[in-house]
């Protein structure tokens, strides 16, 4: 009789422990945000949208400058690597049984655990080494890279979940394979496949590694994509590691707008596909 | 209604649309297409390979695999040794591992198994933002916050009671290894969880029925049941986990110190393969520094390569077909 009570108390004891790990686990969460708003939003300002930076120690300026390098620098990789990470996700959703689909979405998941600096050195030496010079565009194309498996895994995914019964009554009819697969197989699973791309356009829009030696940053606005290009994730490293505590300011607003970039796109493509697909993710 | 939503099986063979012969020119336009975008994902890898051994030859020809034993990193006089980085990689590795394994697999067990059903979810998701944080403002938050917190009060009080250990003696600084073990501890958590999570979830239920019948606690059945029947899928969240603290940059850059060298204590600085990528690749003088550098990025590849083969082999054992670990991702 007391070792069942004593056995069923040690359960409850790790259930405790449980929660206790649960309460643990989200509190740098909810730190992380407080800080974030607590020091970061009082920089925020008109000025800080739209202002190049002031010089060095001086107060205010802003990062236009790399607001819109990130949007450049994330527009052109998603420009290259969403059609790719789509085309061989439905490749290989519409031709499991091929070898190329068992290749493709092995490589895929080798590349979905390579470190993104890896794939920062990659870009630099197959575009910045050969052309000598630091190149916003050689930032979208290692952010392209990070794209594509990203974006093949979800598409695929996504693709599977339709029914094989709609491929067949669109076969019947008549309809060719490639128009069966367009607008039966992916117009079904289109918010699904715009889930997946927000997702990675998310990712990789707060990535910094593989933008060190790439677009490089800069001081100044730019619109060449052959030149070196700021964006927000490296202001955000260059002003926390300087010693201004303007720039330390200016570093939490950054980080400030850039999580809430971030965090709008994933929460929205979550929220999405949870409505649509119902998925237990 | 039920035709529709119902999830297939995996495609029966006989109605497998590759077996459909590709009839007209629209098709075979497609299929171009399609397969053009497949073949590209295993040429553009070979390529990030064939690039990074074609940079690290100069450094390969020169200092062999002695490389990754060698402790001296000087880019005056050439020589360069990986020692150090390597043990700095593992390390604080290992320490995000130690903090994050228990805390995480506390939370999936948790949330498959005793949480409420309305807890579940929201929980699953809150933690999932924080594999959205982007690595940078983990950095930011570290420098700024986790450091002074650490060095007030933490570090102090870890050397005052645990002190008799190597790990725990010698001078705080403030960026330390320690301080890049517990910032990549909560970065990895939301992996570990999420994984772990799916793979319990694969358990079957008559697993969990069968050992309450015969008497047991929640937690014995747990314990005794579902935990085992899952083990090598939890060993391979872990593993996953660890090839995410392995190639994690920025916030490590951050917070390690950076300097070349091994410490016993937690509380020294180190240096991580990734931070020196991170550090010197911009600034390095002389082609060997660089192939050096490029040289260390390949080891690094190399490495997460096995570590996630061998994690998605162990997770892909349990959750056979339930696409666990793929989503995760």
């Amino acid at each position: 009789m007391n070792r069942r009570l004593l056995r069923r108390a040690f359960s409850n004891m790790m259930v405790g422990l449980m929660v206790a790990a649960v309460i643990v686990a989200l509190l740098p969460l909810f730190f992380i945000l407080m800080n974030l708003l607590i020091k970061g939003a009082g920089s925020l300002s008109f000025d800080f949208f739209t202002k190049m930076p002031a010089p060095a120690g001086e107060h205010g300026g802003g990062v236009a400058h790399a607001i819109v390098g990130t949007l450049l620098i994330v527009g052109v990789a998603s420009l290259i690597g969403l059609p790719i990470g789509i085309a061989a996700g439905i490749y290989c959703a519409e031709y499991p049984t091929s070898r190329l689909t068992w290749v493709t979405r092995f490589v895929a998941d080798v590349m979905n655990g390579t470190p993104s600096i890896v794939v920062g050195v990659f870009a630099w030496t197959w575009i910045v080494a050969k052309q000598h010079h630091f190149s916003a565009f050689a930032g979208s194309a290692a952010l392209a890279m990070l794209m594509v498996p990203m974006v093949l895994r979800t598409s695929e995914e996504m693709i599977k979940l339709v029914p094989n019964s709609l491929r067949e009554a669109a076969l019947a009819l008549g309809y060719p394979r490639w128009r069966t697969s367009l607008s039966i197989v992916v117009r079904t699973t289109l918010p699904g496949i715009v889930t997946g791309s927000l997702l990675a356009v998310a990712r990789v829009a707060g990535e910094t590694a593989p933008l060190l030696f790439t677009a490089l940053g800069s001081q100044y606005f730019s619109l060449n994509l052959n030149q070196p290009m700021a964006a927000l994730p490296l202001t955000v490293f260059t002003y926390a590691s300087g010693p201004y505590e303007e720039w330390h300011q200016n570093a939490w607003a950054a980080a400030l707008v850039l999580i809430l970039v971030v965090f709008i796109l994933s929460i929205g493509a979550r929220l999405a596909i949870r409505r649509r697909f119902d998925l237990n993710g | 209604m039920t035709a529709l939503t119902e999830r297939d099986p995996p495609r029966a063979p006989a109605a497998a649309p590759a077996s459909l012969e590709v009839r007209s020119y629209g098709d075979r336009v497609f299929k171009l297409l399609l397969t053009l975008g497949a073949v590209s994902v295993p040429i553009l890898l070979g390529f990030l390979v064939f690039e990074l051994w074609q940079g690290s030859r100069p450094a390969i020809a020169k200092f062999g695999l002695g490389f990754a034993t060698s402790s001296v990193w000087d880019p005056v006089t050439e020589e360069f040794g990986a020692f150090p980085l390597i043990f700095g990689t593992l390390v604080s590795s290992l320490v995000a591992l130690v903090i994050a394994v228990p805390l995480s697999l506390g939370v999936a067990i948790y949330l498959t198994e005793f949480a409420p059903k309305a807890v579940r979810q929201p929980v699953a998701f809150l933690i999932s933002l924080l594999a959205a944080i982007p690595s940078v403002v983990y950095g930011l938050w570290g420098i700024f916050v986790l450091i002074p917190l650490l060095r007030k009060s933490v570090f102090p009080l870890l050397r005052s009671s645990l002190g008799f250990l190597p790990l725990f003696q010698g001078p705080i600084y403030g960026p330390s290894m320690l301080a890049a073990g517990i910032i990549l501890a909560i970065m990895v958590m939301p992996y570990v969880m999420s994984v772990s999570r799916e793979v319990l979830m694969a358990v079957p239920n008559t697993q969990r029925e069968a050992s309450l019948a015969l008497g047991a606690t929640r937690w014995e059945a747990v314990i005794t049941t579902v935990v085992p029947y899952a083990r090598s899928g939890i060993i391979g969240a872990v593993i996953l986990g660890l090839g995410r603290a392995l190639g994690e940059t920025m916030a490590v850059t951050m917070l390690i110190g950076n300097r070349h060298e091994i410490a016993s204590s937690l509380f020294a600085p180190g240096y991580t393969m990734a931070a020196a990528i991170a550090n010197e690749f911009s600034e390095a003088v002389g082609d060997m520094h660089l192939s050096a550098l490029v040289y260390v990025a390949f080891l690094l590849f190399l490495v997460t390569v096995i570590v996630n083969a061998g994690a998605r082999l162990l997770i892909w054992q349990v959750a056979r077909g339930s696409g666990a670990g793929s989503k995760a991702l």
